[in-house]
């Protein structure tokens, strides 16, 4: 499937900025499930610093603000060709081991309920279908939803609220992959939903690593596996080190932020 | 000055003579003098945890710590031998973690271990050195045994004790060194620089900017911190006089922002960049993290080299020295035992009045037990912590430590030491400075020497032959 | 050289000529207590006003002691500009900028805090105060000598020197602002003695009291005395002498660096404002209004020093 997506992120800032930097993570590399035909990041009102690609192998941009902007805009844009492989990257492994997609890290630190989900995975004959069975419990134990969690929210802690976004959900399989040994991680990428071309937001999803199929990817808050409709742009092991874009800002006044996403064939 | 068996040490004849003729009202009045010296020109550091960020003076003693040019070069040998042993491993768990798939290393002691930078992996620091500077710290328990206590990879302190011990007795005894020939330490300054200029990256230029960076006047370790840059001829640098500019960090000076080459950065790896690791860091620098794994900057030492030096780590420098230079490791290693391995464990409990036993992540001596100096209670509520988490615990015997002499109340008296030579690691080689750091326990019988916990130090000497 | 280096070293100064200053209002209100113990109180309150601290002051205290605004002013260090609080700051900036001073200057801080510290842990006996008042100036003396015989004379020495004038030109404008009525024509009394102890106090508080006699050119009238503090250019106090100092060290930097500042133009602005000038024009603008203007005017120079040499980020 080919597809046409425009990203952009719009900051606002109530006073003119004094320094910021913005870690971008935007561009998405070639793999089984997706060929990059044409790509590019736009940067208004600032300017790419370095560009490097992160232990993950993440391509990732440090881009600072222009002095005295109240608006910095970064826009991703490209054709991506998809394939859809039902949910399987493959035996495809960077610079990490795959023992350190097994440590926890602060969002994915496993908690009694973590550890009680996770119970009928660890030492399951059929992993896959262990995992297949942990993500559809997961989407019906955290319903989807926003206004309950935020960036900062744990798994813990988004298992015990009951109800969850992208980030949660993937955050929860993660953390109970982990705690039974699985190694996984977490994925931030695009979606097409069938119905619109605007979409809300990036998505999130989680992959995990079964013996013999290599990566597999497990979208909880679709209840599916990633197909045709995916773009995969970056991987870490939690939110922080796989978010599109993060950053850090010097001086007073309000920031707000705009997304707006389109992805269509 | 006493051997084990009690005689005179070779080396300390000539300076033992001289002694036997000084008037010790004298030296009374000198060690004085030393004192005064020291606060006044603020050779100070702060200590945590009082109530007020109150500065002390590190106990200075006057008499040398004295080695033999033939001691020295085993031990010298056998520092480099262990610092080259140290990058390499560092290197390979960065990259292809070969150690640990040979099983030479376990694992685990890696994957959960709070020092592994995962930042790190995949990325080979400018001219692949990793610990820049290193100060490891040697004990000696009979002749020519010596130990190795500690690798300190991440950022030794106490150069700049050792260079002012030597400049304090130089002016308090210049009679001494017309007398005895003792090999000069006063190039450690020009020598780091060097070294730390021969580790820029590949777009620097045949200058490159060195700038020391400090957490500031309150920290412990800031007499050090701008005793150095002074020496060195850098800039003292702070988190905030830092940012990101034109793909480089640089610093604000009074006509703009300047690019820094190489920082010789003395904040610890959780406070580097808030971009990266602690967000709520006010100490590090934003971005510096990208700016370095673009090959823009050079990080002294670099971060995620605290691996090396870790507790649970050091048992197995043996294996690592043999793992990556195919030779015996020359210096020795204490016994340790590893609590977190069920047999030890019990070994340890069975035996805790006998052992020493730290922390595998501490430093500078705090949440040490001394067996054999600790109550019962003291014994006890440690107890309780090494049950409760093993693996936080490593434990060694206590050594006989060797004593060296030191002037107290108008006479001489043996105490404990322990040596801290600093080793400067650059593509060119490794270079040892003669001598390095003594540090004393001035408590009769006692074996700490961390300066947090009143210990002094001394002037080492290393004779030319 | 670091902004923040340059900043270190303009607050180190400042600090230190304001802990000399500090000791000096003292020094003068402590002698009208001795000689007139009715205008004591009075005497007193127009020392706290001048050093700044008046509000905090009176939060802490109901009356104007002697013994009270002394110990507020000397150890107090709930009061930023105590001697001991400013002490410690100065110190504090020594130990940023240490890389950028001599031994000797280094030494010279070091000593005076250690001194001042050790003396200044318990409250000052009145019949010390003297000998202690002496040796905050003679620590002042020796830092200033250290400096003026060891340091290069370059942007280190230039930020060192124009921290020292804000501060000095500052807290003799302070002086003058508190005690300007005595000095209006109209409402002195020529040769009454509450005047001649006024006048006395104000030239005393900027070590002129004796320098002023031995140029004795005039009569001490209140014109004469504000004309002293304000234009004489001999006078390392005055007005007209810190501003032309301001001036001439910023044009060393500019020198130095290349490059000129707004702070440039504003330090000739305020220069400008006295030279050529006559303390009758001055009376007729209004001494109360000139005076005003000429401690705004100083701090927003000092502030645009700040921000044009990158003092902090």
């Amino acid at each position: 499937m080919q597809l046409s997506i425009t990203h952009t992120t719009r900051y606002t800032y109530d006073e003119p900025v004094h320094y910021a930097l913005q870690k971008v993570r935007l561009i998405p590399r070639d793999s089984s499930q997706q060929r990059i035909a044409d790509w590019h990041v736009e940067i208004n009102g600032g300017q790419r610093e370095v560009s490097y690609h992160d232990q993950h192998g993440n391509v990732t941009d440090l881009v600072s603000a222009d002095i005295g902007v109240t608006e910095i805009t970064i826009t991703a844009s490209g054709r991506v060709e998809t394939f859809d492989t039902a949910g399987v990257l493959g035996q495809v492994y960077g610079a990490v081991p795959l023992w350190h997609y097994c440590q926890p890290t602060p969002l994915t630190k496993p908690g009694e309920g973590i550890v009680a989900l996770a119970q009928d995975l660890k030492g399951a004959g059929d992993q896959l279908a262990a995992l297949h069975a942990l993500s559809a419990k997961i989407a019906e134990t955290v319903k989807y939803g926003t206004g309950q969690t935020y960036a900062a929210t744990d798994a813990e802690a988004a298992l015990a609220g009951g109800q969850g976004v992208c980030q949660d959900h993937a955050h929860i399989l993660i953390a109970a992959a982990r705690s039974a040994g699985v190694p996984a991680r977490y994925v931030s990428g695009y979606l097409m939903m069938d119905d619109r071309v605007d979409q809300d937001a990036t998505h999130a999803w989680a992959e995990a690593h079964v013996a013999h199929l290599g990566w597999v990817g497990f979208d909880v808050s679709n209840g599916q596996c990633p197909d045709e409709r995916y773009v995969r742009i970056a991987v870490g092991r939690d939110y922080r080190e796989a978010a599109p874009i993060s950053g850090l800002r010097h001086g007073a006044g309000d920031e707000s932020m705009i997304v707006s996403l389109q992805v269509q064939q | 000055m006493k051997g084990v068996e009690g005689s005179t040490r070779p080396a300390y004849a000539a300076y033992h003579d001289w002694f036997r003729q000084q008037d010790p009202d004298r030296l009374t009045k000198k060690s004085l003098d030393a004192e005064a010296f020291f606060r006044r020109t603020g050779i100070t550091f702060n200590v945590y945890g009082q109530a007020e960020a109150q500065e002390r003076l590190i106990p200075f003693d006057l008499v040398p710590r004295i080695l033999a040019q033939r001691e020295w070069s085993k031990l010298a040998k056998g520092i480099e031998q262990r610092v080259a042993a140290i990058n390499a491993f560092l290197h390979d768990i960065y990259n292809r973690q070969e150690i640990l798939r040979a099983g030479r290393v376990p694992k685990d002691l890696i994957a959960n271990n709070e020092a592994f930078l995962p930042q790190m992996v995949g990325f080979s620091p400018p001219g692949q050195v990793y610990t820049h500077i290193v100060g490891t710290d040697i004990v000696r328990t009979g002749e020519g045994d010596f130990f190795v206590l500690e690798d300190n990879a991440r950022t030794p302190s106490g150069v700049s004790y050792m260079l002012e011990n030597r400049e304090t007795m130089l002016q308090m005894f210049p009679e001494l060194f017309s007398k005895i020939k003792v090999q000069p330490v006063s190039d450690y300054p020009k020598n780091l620089r060097r070294s730390l200029a021969a580790c820029a990256p590949a777009g620097a230029g045949p200058k490159p900017t060195i700038a020391v960076l400090t957490p500031g006047i309150y920290n412990s370790a800031y007499f050090e911190h701008s005793f150095l840059a002074d020496q060195m001829g850098a800039e003292l640098v702070e988190g905030h006089d830092l940012r990101v500019v034109d793909g480089h960090i640089a610093m604000r000076t009074t006509q703009g922002y300047k690019q820094i080459d190489v920082l010789y950065r003395r904040v610890d790896d959780e406070f580097l960049d808030p971009l990266t690791f602690n967000p709520d860091s006010m100490l590090g620098v934003p971005g510096i993290m990208d700016i370095y794994r673009a090959g823009n900057i050079t990080i002294a030492n670099a971060p995620g080299s605290g691996i090396a030096d870790d507790k649970a780590i050091y048992s197995y420098m043996p294996d690592i020295v043999e793992f990556y230079t195919g030779e015996k490791a020359i210096l020795k290693n204490v016994e340790t035992w590893r609590c977190g391995e069920p047999e030890a464990l019990k070994y340890v409990l069975d035996n805790l009045k006998d052992l020493v036993v730290k922390e595998v992540h501490g430093s500078g001596g705090y949440g040490m037990l001394v067996g054999p100096a600790a109550s019962k209670k003291e014994l006890e509520a440690f107890r309780e912590k090494l049950v409760a988490k093993p693996g936080n615990y490593i434990a060694q015997p206590t050594l006989s430590l060797s004593t060296v002499p030191i002037f107290c109340e108008s006479e001489l008296a043996p105490r404990h030491v322990d040596l801290r030579p600093f080793v400067l690691v650059s593509p060119q080689g490794i270079n040892i400075v003669p001598g390095g750091l003594t540090r004393v326990a001035l408590t009769e019988g006692s074996l700490v020497v961390n300066s947090s916990q009143g210990g002094g130090t001394k002037d080492t000497w290393v004779l030319e032959d | 050289m670091l902004g923040k280096t340059a900043g270190g070293l303009y607050w180190m100064f400042r600090y230190l000529e304001r802990a000399e200053n500090i000791a000096r209002l003292i020094e003068a209100g402590f002698r009208i207590a001795l000689t007139r113990s009715t205008d004591a109180e009075g005497e007193w309150k127009s020392v706290v006003t001048t050093a700044g601290v008046e509000a905090a002051y009176a939060q802490k205290y109901e009356s104007y002691t002697s013994a009270h605004v002394v110990d507020y002013l000397l150890r107090d260090t709930s009061n930023p500009s105590s001697v001991l609080s400013v002490i410690a700051f100065a110190r504090d900036n020594a130990r940023v900028v240490r890389t950028a001073l001599t031994t000797e200057v280094w030494e010279a801080v070091n000593e005076t805090w250690m001194t001042l510290t050790s003396l200044l842990a318990h409250p000052v006996r009145e019949t010390d105060l003297p000998a202690m008042l002496n040796t905050i100036r003679q620590q002042s003396a020796l830092v200033r000598g250290a400096l003026h015989g060891t340091m290069l004379r370059n942007d280190i020495y230039d930020f060192s020197r124009i921290g020292t004038f804000i501060e000095r030109s500052d807290n003799t404008a302070r002086i003058l602002d508190v005690k300007y009525y005595t000095l209006l024509p109209h409402t002195s009394f020529v040769g009454s003695s509450l005047d001649n102890v006024q006048w006395e106090t104000v030239l005393r508080s900027v070590s002129a009291h004796r320098s002023f006699r031995w140029l004795g050119e005039s009569e001490m009238t209140a014109a004469a005395i504000a004309d002293f503090l304000i234009l004489d250019r001999r006078l390392p106090r005055s007005l007209s002498f810190c501003t032309s100092q301001i001036v001439s060290n910023l044009d060393y930097l500019a020198e130095d660096y290349g490059e000129r500042h707004p702070c440039h133009d504003m330090a000739e602005a305020l220069h400008s404002r006295l030279r050529h000038r006559t303390i009758d024009s001055i009376f007729e603008e209004g001494l109360h209004e000139f005076i005003t203007a000429f401690i705004r005017d100083n701090n927003a120079l000092g502030m645009q020093i700040e921000s044009d040499f990158r003092f902090s980020g």
